[in-house]
């Protein structure tokens, strides 16, 4: 970062008017003007500064000193300054692209990315200017990696990810070699032909070089697979061997590095190459383990600090990913198994806005880094010195894609008959082509000793591919998906009765496996959870009482809903319908509803899900790269709490049971309009389509509720954001009036 | 519970294989499992199921006994319940958890498909009348809820409304505002979930390997 202050004068001009175009900042017409000169601080004409170096002062009048009214002073700032220009621009760009939202479904986002990249580069190189040195991979791997790293691992889908980490592993590792060595063989047999010209890489340097292209890189292919809602396990496979490969792809880089300066290469090398693979991923694991550990530990004890909590799971998993950095151990490895450990305990133990504020800050690191890299390689990829070599780039891309389909292949017909979801053809055809090479790949090829004497064309070869990969095969798959028709994940299918029925499939096939006495992975997962309930959570969790965990998550998720609810809009505020409009509306009572807002229904899943037998958990399956993940459940709990506390505070009502509960944006049917009335409550009205199916009521009941008075709704919001207390304790459920009687009220049901 | 029981039985095993499509090693192995169930007596009773300690935290075990005891599972057309069950009752059940293979068929996975729906069906419709009705469904939700101690009954039963509502509108989207609509049928229930992955879902990997003795420490 301090050759920053290599820059000349005329590129800083360049860059700065560059960057005028978007934020008017820079006064300093004077700079332009100025002759290139060594970096001196002097822009301001008049007066005399007060830390200026030496300025040939105009002999011999000895003017008089003025106080300088406005001065400059430039290089003070510049490291910092740069930095965030570069940060912004990148950020509009991303901010431009999701504006037009077209672009972003056909085009992913990394492409779009390097485009800007590329053009940035182009205006530099054609001032001739070198880009800044942010490049050099100490900067990427220790500053810019980590943060994507963890986001990936933070918010990682547990629950896919433990169902299918047999697959996952296999395709990580034996994958990762398989293309290394697959590209690096073939490649030497390109070499020795002459008419490339590519003759003097030996084999240990295209190994070399092969094992840095192998690497495949989640980022990108994620984009489009999120996008397109592939079926889980196929997600969840890309997603895993992109993280898990790393560890195969240091151990082979160092291998071969290391070998490439070797004379000769025998067998002991070879194990100590596995040795060392053992080494490199055992080591990450426990350092991981280790490192989200403490920090669960360490959370167990922050309830009076809470303003600090967020800086532990930062610092806890930068720590986890330096530490392993420093025996060269897979570092990526260490903070994922770091990030995946800490969370499950750092969330239950830190305050709501503490767990909000993490998860805010992971993604936008994460989401700073990633820009920033594709943008760089975008610049780089213009500004640096390129070997171009058609035959070796050429047979380097098609090597990539031929062993990667290969791979994909070989290795599914072995491990299909251990899934119990095997992989169809078109899944195979999916993952080999979602194999892109990204980010990881371009910085590991720049730290390719200078000592390799084609380093430049490894370098182009790599840039080369990666913008083919992203390029071609990014905008690609889209179609191509969609075309061969890859199994998606049915989530927009979904409705009430799928959820319940899946809820009830999953008990069951828990029961029969119980039944049965089937060893499956559920029993290991049962074995942990036992584990987990009787030592670990009594050691890292300040509250761990184990059957607790769905009361204490409910309070958190009503301290965050009623805190929502404070920030919120408030929507609609016609809320008290009057009586004449509900007339109207009734009179449209006929067309039932015939179609459930997705919203809704996700709401009542999240109410199912939320309830399971506690044993198996589900978690989130997936999470959208750009988005949090969702929590519209904490409302939907919240509102079902209030309207049980309002219904104890009302007097005689006679009320179709379900309208109690279904808060108005969940009105499924004909229901009283009565029970509009009550969202005259703020908490109620969440949304306002139901309006429109009624059934006869007799008005009497309409003004009677009409009279009746306001709940108190203020007490959610009185609660203090950390000891809950009384909070939910106080407002119990209470019994249902039982002259309430359910059937018969149901206007499409009875007769 | 030795060798020399199950090779005097390999005929029978045979058979059962033919019906129930599962492997010779894996009938073993449920055999086995049966005989620990039942004490080794001939037939499983209902007690024998309740008592097993890892099922009491399930909160619809007593679906799941039920449907073991369901004469409809057996496809044979009868209706009713048994007393008790033998190992060829107790296979059937367990057959419709069989997942499929590569090798299945379009074809054979539809007709899968449509028996783990039937074999869902049955467990909701516990009066054998060939629908679901609201009161049956109602139940279902609780039991599903029930464990959890945190929903209470009214939005159990909020829920089982709407799902009843939304079977009705999307399988009879003409029906009269007034119409009363009685129950599920099992058509409709196969089109409400027809975009429902059961294959991942309601199956269990029957091993081939032997794992009631491997798993000898637990008590059972």
């Amino acid at each position: 970062m301090g050759t920053f202050y290599s820059l000349g004068w005329r590129g800083r001009a360049a860059q700065c008017s560059l960057l005028l175009l978007l934020l008017c900042c820079y006064n300093g017409g004077n700079c332009e003007a100025e002759t290139p000169k060594a970096p001196d601080p002097t822009d301001s004409p008049e007066g005399v500064k007060p830390f200026q170096n030496e300025m040939p002062q105009a002999f011999p009048e000895e003017e008089k000193a003025y106080l300088p009214v406005f001065t400059m002073d430039y290089p003070r700032i510049q490291v910092p300054f740069e930095f965030t220009m570069w940060v912004l621009l990148a950020s509009f760009a991303k901010i431009g692209f999701h504006i037009y939202h077209k672009i972003t479904i056909w085009i992913p986002e990394s492409c779009l990315l390097i485009c800007i990249g590329l053009i940035v580069g182009g205006i530099m190189y054609s001032v001739k200017e070198e880009p800044p040195a942010v490049l050099s991979s100490d900067v990427f791997f220790l500053y810019m990696l980590p943060p994507i790293v963890l986001d990936s691992g933070y918010f990682m889908p547990t629950r896919p990810f433990f169902e299918n980490v047999g697959t996952v592993l296999w395709y990580a590792v034996v994958g990762t070699l398989w293309n290394s060595v697959g590209i690096g063989l073939s490649l030497f047999a390109i070499c020795q032909i002459e008419a490339f010209g590519v003759q003097d890489i030996n084999l240990q340097e295209n190994l070399l070089f092969a094992s840095i292209i192998s690497a495949v890189d989640p980022v990108a292919a994620l984009n489009v697979f999120e996008d397109i809602h592939v079926n889980e396990q196929m997600y969840i496979v890309i997603f895993g061997e992109g993280l898990f490969n790393d560890a195969v792809t240091v151990v082979l880089y160092n291998m071969f590095s290391f070998i490439a300066d070797m004379p000769t290469v025998d067998s002991a090398d070879v194990f100590l190459g596995m040795a060392r693979f053992i080494v490199v991923s055992l080591g990450g694991f426990i350092i991981g383990v280790v490192f989200g550990i403490a920090a669960a530990f360490t959370t167990r004890f922050t309830h009076k600090t809470r303003q600090i909590e967020p800086l532990f799971v930062f610092m806890y998993s930068y720590l986890a990913y330096l530490v392993a950095e420093l025996f060269a151990i897979s570092s990526i490895l260490s903070i994922i198994v770091c990030a995946i450990t800490m969370k499950y305990y750092v969330e239950e133990n830190v305050s709501q806005r503490s767990c909000t504020t993490i998860r805010h800050v992971v993604k936008v690191l994460a989401s700073i880094s990633e820009t920033l890299i594709f943008f760089f390689l975008g610049v780089v990829t213009i500004t640096t010195e390129h070997e171009w070599n058609w035959a070796y780039i050429l047979f380097t891309l098609l090597f990539a894609f031929v062993w990667r389909g290969l791979g994909i292949l070989v290795l599914t017909q072995i491990i299909n008959p251990f899934r119990t979801i095997p992989f169809t053809m078109k899944d195979q055809f999916g993952l080999a082509y979602g194999g892109l090479r990204g980010a990881v790949c371009f910085a590991l090829v720049f730290t390719l000793p200078d000592t390799i004497n084609r380093r430049k064309l490894f370098v182009t070869a790599s840039i080369a591919v990666i913008i083919f990969t992203v390029f071609i095969q990014g905008i690609s798959i889209r179609p191509i998906v969609e075309y061969v028709n890859i199994r998606r994940s049915n989530s927009e299918k979904y409705n009430i009765n799928a959820e319940i029925h899946t809820r009830t499939m999953e008990h069951l096939v828990c029961g029969v496996e119980d039944l049965c006495g089937q060893w499956s992975h559920y029993y290991w997962k049962d074995k942990f959870k036992k584990f987990n309930d009787r030592v670990l959570r009594r050691i890292l969790l300040r509250d761990s009482r184990a059957e607790s965990s769905i009361v204490s998550l409910y309070k958190k998720l009503e301290l965050q809903s009623a805190i929502d609810l404070l920030d919120t809009p408030m929507g609609d505020l016609s809320a008290a319908p009057s009586i004449v409009s509900l007339h109207d509306e009734r009179m449209e009572a006929s067309r039932p509803k015939k179609k459930f807002p997705m919203a809704d229904t996700k709401k009542i899943q999240n109410i199912l899900a939320k309830n399971m037998y506690k044993i198996r958990q589900q978690t989130l399956a997936y999470t959208n790269k750009y988005k949090l993940p969702d929590e519209s459940q904490p409302r939907e709990i919240l509102i079902r709490r209030h309207a049980s506390h309002r219904r104890s505070l009302r007097a005689a009502s006679f009320r179709d049971p379900t309208s109690q509960n279904i808060p108005k944006s969940q009105r499924y049917f004909s229901l009283q309009p009565g029970s509009d009335l009550e969202s005259a409550f703020v908490i109620r009205r969440r949304s306002h389509g139901a309006s429109s199916t009624r059934s006869a009521i007799p008005m009497s009941t309409i003004e009677e509720r009409a009279q009746n008075p306001l709940p108190q709704n203020s007490t959610s919001t009185e609660q203090q954001e950390d000891e809950l207390g009384e909070g939910a304790a106080a407002r119990g459920w209470t019994p249902e009036d039982p002259r309430e009687n359910t059937v018969s009220n149901n206007p499409l049901l009875r007769k | 519970m030795g060798a020399s029981q199950t090779r005097s039985e390999h005929p029978s095993y045979r058979d059962l294989s033919d019906k129930t499509g599962f492997s010779l090693e894996q009938i073993t192995n449920l055999h086995k499992r049966f005989k620990q169930l039942s004490g080794d007596s001939e037939t499983i009773s209902r007690e024998n199921l309740n008592s097993i300690p890892a099922l009491t935290d399930n909160p619809i075990k007593k679906q799941i006994i039920d449907a073991f005891f369901d004469k409809r599972n057996q496809h044979k057309g009868e209706v009713g319940t048994y007393g008790e069950i033998g190992f060829e009752e107790f296979l059937m059940v367990m057959s419709h958890f069989r997942p499929p293979s590569l090798k299945t068929s379009e074809e054979e996975k539809k007709a899968m498909r449509k028996e783990k729906l039937r074999f869902l069906f049955n467990m909701h419709d516990s009066d054998s009348d060939g629908m679901i009705n609201l009161e049956e469904y109602r139940k279902v939700v609780e039991e599903l809820l029930s464990k959890s101690g945190n929903i209470d009954l009214e939005a159990a039963k909020a829920i089982a409304d709407a799902a009843m509502l939304e079977v009705a509108s999307t399988s009879m989207p003409d029906m009269a505002p007034d119409y009363f609509y009685e129950g599920i049928t099992f058509e409709h229930f196969e089109q409400i979930l027809s975009g429902l992955e059961m294959e991942s879902r309601m199956h269990i990997r029957f091993l081939d390997v032997d794992t009631v003795t491997m798993r000898c420490d637990k008590k059972q």
